[in-house]
């Protein structure tokens, strides 16, 4: 590091980015996908019957069922959640929490019958979501190594801001008849520096979503470690109500419902209740959020046992507050309509490009000499590349595939499917890393484009008798043939591309760090 | 500094990283303390505004950590800084643990 700041600074963006980087490509993947979360967990329960609108009466009587279950299933629970129907998913999901560390019940309710909803068996959308910040591992685990690689990644995005000498130019250089490394390095300055204020913007907002577990010592000080406290007294939540340790009994919801819905004009999402067999048993009402970018969920919260109304939260964040909320806000895109959530989808897809050419490009830039054989962390980098980037694409439609061909009555289904997504990406991801490199890139992502086309045929197959909107349907089987199309016209190009002989011996003879800027 | 062969060249870089790691944090987590208490707004705001400047307070010192000429001199920024905002910190908050300061 003798060599001056812009050279420090180009080692540091080259190796931080390299040891995240198939991390942060998962990450990018299966966030990009959870803009569609809604979308996906639609067309992978196609029985589901949408209907036109929700009456007010009708989510009263929905919320009655949802309680007498809960009263019958999870008596014991200190929390129930209560999801009520909409329009687009007119069904009753509750969760409940018994204690600390033992898994959370789960049921999905039809609201008219209070029986169990008659789909098949799926995580859904939620899987990648859940995936995008836990990677499928314990939650404290998953969340901990994501905000590190996070703030890695903002490490990456710093040091390669400071790396590019002219980063103006660089929007608009695409070298495609140079040299492999040139064209590579545009590849990622072009997918890096476009979307650029995105990356920054979805990284840093990101790692804000969870700053309160990455980063608890302002409560700590503050507040004594009660984040509770901290949360109520910024207005994001309703105070909290210790429970009194007498039993109670629950007041009928039916009507904190229809009171809660006279004061708030969002539509409602959610009932919380807290400790609901206390006599100091508590019931919030969560409404949507109003039109704007903050995360910000009106709140009616109602002593339980008599269903009195104690606290009413609707805006008037103070302006700290309101930037952490209007973070989340952003990161989540809620409050994004139709095009807007194209746009963000092909930001993410654009953070998916820079991650994916970044890592080519560090075995690009040190492809061995003609002859000789590759070492083993070139060889390692190369097999984790194709692991990533074509293994997980078919790992997500294996996914899809395993959706729709599994029988509806298996048991475990919605494992199953699990099961499939991560045995189809450890199976690309150790068959790519056998043959050489320029056939692996070219079978695998062939493969994640047959893998795709196989998801529609299977979906026109199976489903379509059951599509309540065909055109919706075939909309998304469309992205999906265009997402096939895409996997296959980069396997086409891996196989006819031929790099100019005299550039990739020159490529191949200053395996040194890339040099980012013009040298 | 490419690839460092030399044994002293890759104790360098690991030493670069565990400080950037260890002091980045440690700076942005007394910072995050020492401004939540400190910043003249009401309580819950002062925690916000520094938990949300946490983290670009400690993408700087990693920058810091590798772009000094050399890792001593790194080390000596890095931990004189904590030693001055431990020491802020400890007036403000008394001479208790962090915490139970009211």
């Amino acid at each position: 590091m003798k060599k001056g700041f812009r050279q420090s600074m180009a080692w540091l963006h080259t190796w931080s980015g390299l040891v995240v980087g198939w991390v942060l490509f998962a990450v990018f993947v299966t966030g990009t996908a959870s803009y569609y979360r809604a979308e996906i967990s639609r067309w992978m329960q196609p029985e589901l019957r949408r209907e036109a609108t929700v009456t007010p009466d009708a989510l009263a009587q929905a919320a009655d069922l949802a309680v007498a279950h809960l009263q019958a299933n999870a008596a014991g629970a200190r929390m129930w959640f209560v999801t009520l129907p909409t329009a687009e998913r007119p069904l009753v999901e509750l969760f409940w929490r018994t204690r600390p560390g033992t898994p959370p019940g789960h049921v999905l309710l039809d609201p008219r019958t209070g029986g169990p909803a008659e789909l098949r068996a799926t995580k859904g959308g939620d899987f990648f979501y859940r995936f995008h910040f836990e990677l499928h591992l314990p939650p404290l685990w998953g969340r901990w190594i994501v905000g590190i690689c996070a703030m890695i990644m903002l490490v990456a995005l710093v040091s390669g801001v400071i790396t590019h000498r002219r980063i103006f130019s660089d929007f608009f250089t695409l070298r495609r008849d140079k040299a492999a490394q040139r064209g590579w390095l545009d590849a990622h300055n072009v997918s890096g520096v476009l979307a650029l204020p995105f990356h920054l913007m979805i990284t840093y907002t990101g790692v804000v979503t969870l700053a309160l577990m990455y980063m608890p010592w302002g409560v700590t000080a503050a507040y004594h470690g009660d984040q509770q406290a901290y949360f109520a007294e910024t207005g994001q939540i309703t105070q909290g109500r210790p429970p009194a340790g007498q039993p109670g009994t629950l007041a009928p919801v039916g009507p904190m419902v229809r009171e809660a819905m006279a004061r708030i004009p969002e539509p409602l999402e959610r009932l919380t209740i807290i400790n609901p067999r206390d006599a100091n048993a508590t019931v919030v009402a969560v409404f949507e959020e109003p039109h704007g970018l903050s995360h910000e969920h009106p709140q009616v919260a109602f002593a339980g046992t008599s269903g009195t109304v104690v606290e009413v939260l609707s805006g008037g964040l103070r302006p700290a507050a309101k930037t952490f909320t209007t973070m989340v806000g952003l990161h989540e895109a809620h409050f994004a309509g139709p095009a807007l959530r194209v746009l963000f989808f092909l930001c993410g897809l654009m953070g998916c490009a820079m991650v994916g050419s970044g890592l080519v490009l560090w075995c690009v830039a040190r492809l061995p000499k003609a002859g000789a054989p590759a070492g083993l962390g070139w060889r390692l980098v190369h097999g984790l590349n194709v692991g990533a980037i074509a293994g997980l694409p078919a790992g997500i439609a294996a996914y899809l595939l395993a959706n729709r061909l599994l029988p509806l009555d298996l048991a475990g289904r919605a494992e199953r499917e699990v099961w499939v997504f991560f045995g189809t990406w450890i199976v690309v991801a150790v068959a790519g890393s056998l043959p050489a490199p320029r056939r692996a890139w070219r079978g695998a992502t062939a493969l994640v484009a047959a893998l795709f086309v196989a998801v529609v045929v299977a979906d026109l197959a199976t489903a379509q008798a059951t599509w309540d909107d065909p055109a919706w349907f075939l909309g998304f089987d469309a992205a999906l043939l265009a997402l096939a199309a895409g996997f296959a016209v980069i396997s086409h190009k891996v196989d006819r591309f031929a790099a100019p002989r005299r550039a990739r011996a020159a490529a191949g003879g200053q395996a040194g760090e890339p040099q980012m800027g013009p040298a | 500094m490419a690839l460092s062969p030399t044994l002293p060249g890759r104790a360098a870089v690991a030493g670069r990283v565990v400080l950037a790691a260890g002091g980045g944090y440690g700076i942005a987590a007394l910072s995050t303390a020492l401004l939540s208490l400190t910043l003249p707004m009401p309580r819950a705001e002062a925690v916000t505004t520094a938990t949300l400047a946490s983290f670009a307070i400690m993408i700087a010192i990693v920058v810091v950590a590798f772009a000094a000429r050399s890792l001593a001199r790194a080390a000596l920024v890095i931990g004189g800084l904590a030693v001055v905002l431990g020491l802020a910190l400890w007036l403000v908050a008394g001479a208790g643990p962090i915490g139970a300061a009211p």
